[in-house]
């Protein structure tokens, strides 16, 4: 069993078991949307004093880092017991492409030209972590949502706006990867 | 302890994220770059089948555990904001290879350069709460 689990899981027990947290959620009285932890973390650390967006009551959100703390777990059980390490089989033509921009095919599941210490002790490596988080950060509040909001609870409701999001996630996307990435890399 | 399942159901997520390799910076490049089905087929998959979910929930008014209606909110009705908002998070999603939740689940695989992007994330997210009102929404 251990064994079988320790290979990596295909995309429709993906979907199935993603699916099966945000039902698990809502059974719970709660809604699956992962980014409204940033606001409530700002939050904790005393951002409502300078700004009214993040007034609000955060305990009430306590359950969403309680999530937020079984997903760092989870990762963790994933790495050291379930082989969640292994190199990534992605497509050849996708290693081709990243060959191209000056990275190694995968030994694991991040490349070591951004992930690795040595990358973010440069300069370059450390603002491409920083604003690419930044993006990531400033986007999700804008958009009221990120992949699991927009993408997962908002299109399975059928919102037209999270539609409209999720076509923004990939004009942004194709922009960092067609345009941006050969100027960076 | 009340909070125990929450917990439970993150760890799920992370363990889920971590081995269909979502959390991957590869996978993220593949999919912009369209050169697999993997990534689509996951969020594909996890769209039909909360549609049908959705559907049912809110078909037969399903409670939850304490015995209140499930109430899904609708999402308030604008362009700019969800285009704008959007595009600015896939130019990050690329860039990281990595969306919110990920973020986190890669800290538990102990790929501590990732911090850095959690930081960025937070004070993205700071500063929108602060210019909040001069945006477009």
């Amino acid at each position: 069993m251990l064994e079988f689990i320790s290979q990596p899981w295909p995309w429709y027990v993906s979907g199935f078991l993603i699916v099966f947290v945000m039902v698990v959620l809502l059974f719970f009285g709660k809604s699956f949307g992962f980014s409204a932890n940033l606001r409530t973390i700002c939050s904790a650390c005393g951002a409502g004093k300078t700004a009214k967006f993040f007034d609000f009551d955060w305990r009430s959100q306590v359950w969403n880092l309680l999530f937020l703390v079984g997903a760092i777990l989870g990762g963790l059980i994933s790495a050291q017991f379930l082989n969640g390490n292994a190199p990534v089989d992605i497509s050849q033509a996708t290693v081709q492409d990243l060959t191209a921009l000056g990275f190694s095919a995968p030994d694991d599941l991040q490349p070591e030209e951004i992930f690795s210490l040595e990358a973010i002790f440069t300069l370059k490596g450390f603002l491409v972590l920083l604003l690419g988080g930044f993006a990531i950060g400033f986007g999700a509040r804008y958009a009221g949502g990120c992949t699991s909001g927009h993408a997962i609870s908002g299109l399975s409701n059928l919102q037209l706006p999270s539609l409209i999001a999720v076509v923004g996630f990939f004009i942004g996307g194709l922009i960092t990867t067609f345009l941006l990435m050969p100027l960076i890399f | 302890m009340k909070g125990l399942k929450y917990i439970i159901a993150g760890i799920l997520f992370g363990i889920v994220m971590s081995k269909s390799e979502a959390i991957s910076w590869y996978r993220i490049q593949e999919m912009f770059r369209f050169q697999a089905f993997h990534m689509y087929g996951i969020i594909g998959t996890a769209v039909v089948l909360g549609v049908i979910v959705t559907y049912i929930i809110k078909k037969y008014n399903l409670r939850d555990y304490q015995g209140n209606p499930i109430v899904f909110h609708p999402k308030e009705m604008s362009i700019p904001r969800y285009l704008i908002g959007g595009t600015i998070f896939g130019l990050g999603w690329a860039l990281t290879g990595a969306c919110p939740g990920p973020m986190f689940v890669n800290i538990g695989h102990a790929y501590w350069a990732i911090i850095v992007a959690v930081v960025g994330a937070l004070v993205g997210t700071y500063l929108y709460g602060v210019l909040r009102d001069r945006l477009p929404h």
